[in-house]
């Protein structure tokens, strides 16, 4: 859990899709919020996960990060059924999940946000919370995530609160990065940020997609969207309404099934 | 200052670039800020009163901080986490009042030290359950009402009256010294050292950041918040049981009022020390340094004479002084942002 973006990827995942959705259902009381969905999402690929408000991508997200629980359906990784029950069931999967509210420590630096809950101490005979920090190994290995995401903070040892926004969506997204060893989902990874900022968010997300991480962006940017993503699955009231290659060809297919022009 | 050197190097424009080291170089000393007004205070006081420097009366300084020290230790790390103990004061009083009874029941000097250090551990345990499992918004409720509490019982169980008589060991520690340095600062700085280690070295202290820093995220992020509120509201109960060994140690007696106002001088000590109400932020050292600047100012003021009146005027006008520093930080916090997002461009 504690490999930091140097899982080896052996060449036979690649057909296997990393995260596969089966016949998801989920409903709060009376309002059916997924209805029968199905997706899976590959190795050194970006699914684009799009939908009006209310079509369910969030609902579907919190399902896959362990937020909330699927009433049906099944969740296969590398092709093996899996249970998601809570958060740490995901991230213990390899799954990581950046909220648009990003979930940061703004009174920590990067590092103890990128170990927080789930620092490298010792000795393992002392009851976790007495352990000592292991600073530098954590340090050190934070920094070579964000050199090797080329992620530059113009102060590594700056708390993040005093971080611009896309700084700080950065340490997020590569704090993600590095612990997932499979899965990153974005919500909304460039919504808060302006033209500069959110090209270099999109930069890293490509990134991610070399380091053949499966990255899972719901997005409301329809340009973000063609410019990164390698198949869109659009949404509409809790059902599969699409699946298809974001390209110039497709997007008025795509805005017209977003917003359920064909009905 | 590091920061300094560091951003010449980038590139951008020059106006930016020096506007984004004044920033950083107005953070750095409000951060350092505390320390120097405490030299500043010592030296402006030493030079002033000639009294001030001499052993006898610096051994009294350190015996009359070393109670708001050990409190402050406490609140520390309960203002962290973005609360509040107002009950450390009462606890003072209740736990030299149990450990009286204690000693003139069984005449055990292990058994006073256990009570006295129980009494707060009791009552901190209680501030803790009640804030985290009873959902109290606000911790500030939960220790007002302990604090009536713990208050009323002392004054119950001593029937208003002074219980004299504590073991010697209890009188060395609270009141004993070595030469002209008083025991109990040596308990100040055995507290301080084991809390600097749990803050700054272990899991637990990363924990207690994070929960003050962003409860929700800690929970996302699996840190079992519920459990580091509580134990931090214990470990301050176990600094005012310590505080009360060393009042009663003093006094050599259990005494219900004991204590009184001593929440307000350790909150006070932590808001000097540059800690901010909306949590995540303060460090040992300088809740050491906010305690020692109010034994200082009190010190000095009662060597001119000045009435305690003033005196507790005085601690409160420092206290205005820390927390509109507080604001400022965040002022220019804000604008670090900003210059941090063009610089980048």
């Amino acid at each position: 859990m504690t490999t930091l973006l140097d899982t080896p990827m052996d060449a036979t995942r690649a057909d296997t899709p990393a995260l596969t959705l089966n016949d998801a259902h989920k409903r709060f009381g009376a309002v059916v919020a997924l209805d029968g969905i199905s997706l899976d999402v590959h190795y050194g690929e970006v699914l684009a996960l799009l939908g009006d408000n209310g079509a369910g991508k969030s609902t579907l997200i919190k399902c896959l990060s362990g937020v909330h629980r699927l009433d049906s359906g099944s969740v296969e990784m590398d092709g093996v059924p899996v249970a998601i029950h809570a958060p740490s069931d995901a991230r213990a999967l390899g799954v990581e999940t950046v909220y648009q509210d990003l979930a940061l420590f703004d009174n920590l630096r990067p590092t103890d946000n990128f170990y927080a809950g789930r620092e490298l101490a010792g000795p393992a005979w002392v009851p976790r919370s007495l352990r000592f920090l292991k600073r530098k190994r954590m340090t050190e290995s934070t920094r070579e995530v964000l050199e090797r995401l080329q992620v530059s903070l113009p102060d590594f040892h700056t708390t993040v609160g005093l971080m611009s926004g896309g700084q700080r969506q950065a340490v997020a997204l590569s704090r993600a990065a590095a612990f997932a060893a499979k899965v990153v989902i974005l919500d909304e990874p460039t919504a808060a940020l302006g033209v500069r900022e959110s090209r270099r968010v999109l930069d890293l997300i490509l990134r991610l997609r070399t380091e053949n991480r499966a990255v899972i962006v719901v997005s409301h940017a329809m340009d973000h969207v063609m410019e990164i993503a390698d198949r869109a699955v659009v949404l509409r009231r809790g059902r599969k309404v699409g699946e298809l290659v974001p390209s110039s060809e497709t997007y008025t297919e795509i805005v017209s099934l977003i917003v359920g022009g064909g009905e | 200052m590091v920061a300094l050197s560091e951003t010449s190097k980038a590139p951008g424009g020059s106006g930016v670039l020096d506007r984004y080291g004044l920033l950083q170089a107005g953070l750095w000393s409000l951060r350092t800020g505390p320390a120097l007004i405490l030299v500043l205070l010592v030296l402006v006081v030493g030079f002033t009163t000639p009294v001030f420097l001499t052993t006898r009366n610096l051994g009294n300084v350190f015996s009359q901080t070393s109670v708001i020290a050990v409190l402050a230790l406490g609140q520390l790390l309960v203002i962290v986490t973005r609360g509040i103990d107002l009950s450390v004061g009462a606890t003072i009083a209740l736990s030299g009042v149990v450990g009286a009874i204690v000693y003139e029941d069984t005449g055990s000097s292990v058994l006073v030290i256990a009570a006295i250090l129980g009494t707060g551990l009791a009552v901190g345990a209680v501030n803790g359950l009640v804030f985290v499992y009873g959902r109290v918004p606000h911790a500030f409720i939960v220790t007002l009402a302990t604090l009536s509490i713990v208050r009323g019982i002392a004054l119950w169980a001593s029937d208003g009256t002074l219980i004299s008589g504590m073991p010697p060991i209890v009188q060395t520690i609270g009141g004993g010294s070595i030469n002209w340095i008083p025991y109990s600062i040596f308990v100040v700085i055995g507290l301080a050292l084991a809390c600097f280690v749990l803050t700054t070295r272990m899991v637990w202290g990363r924990w207690l950041y994070a929960v003050g820093g962003n409860e929700e995220a800690a929970r996302r992020a699996s840190i079992p918040t519920r459990r580091v509120l509580v134990t931090v509201y214990v470990l301050s109960g176990l600094a005012a049981g310590v505080g009360g060994l060393i009042t009663a140690g003093l006094i050599d007696a259990g005494s219900p009022t004991a204590g009184d106002l001593a929440e307000l001088d350790s909150i006070a000590a932590v808001i000097i020390g540059g800690a901010a109400f909306a949590g995540g932020r303060g460090s040992v050292a300088n809740a050491l340094v906010g305690a020692f600047t109010i034994g200082v100012i009190r010190n000095a003021l009662n060597l001119h004479n000045v009435d305690a009146f003033y005196q507790l005027m005085a601690i409160g006008l420092v206290v205005l002084l820390a927390v509109e520093a507080d604001v400022l930080r965040r002022a220019i916090e804000a604008r670090v942002q900003v210059a941090q997002a063009v610089r980048q461009g």
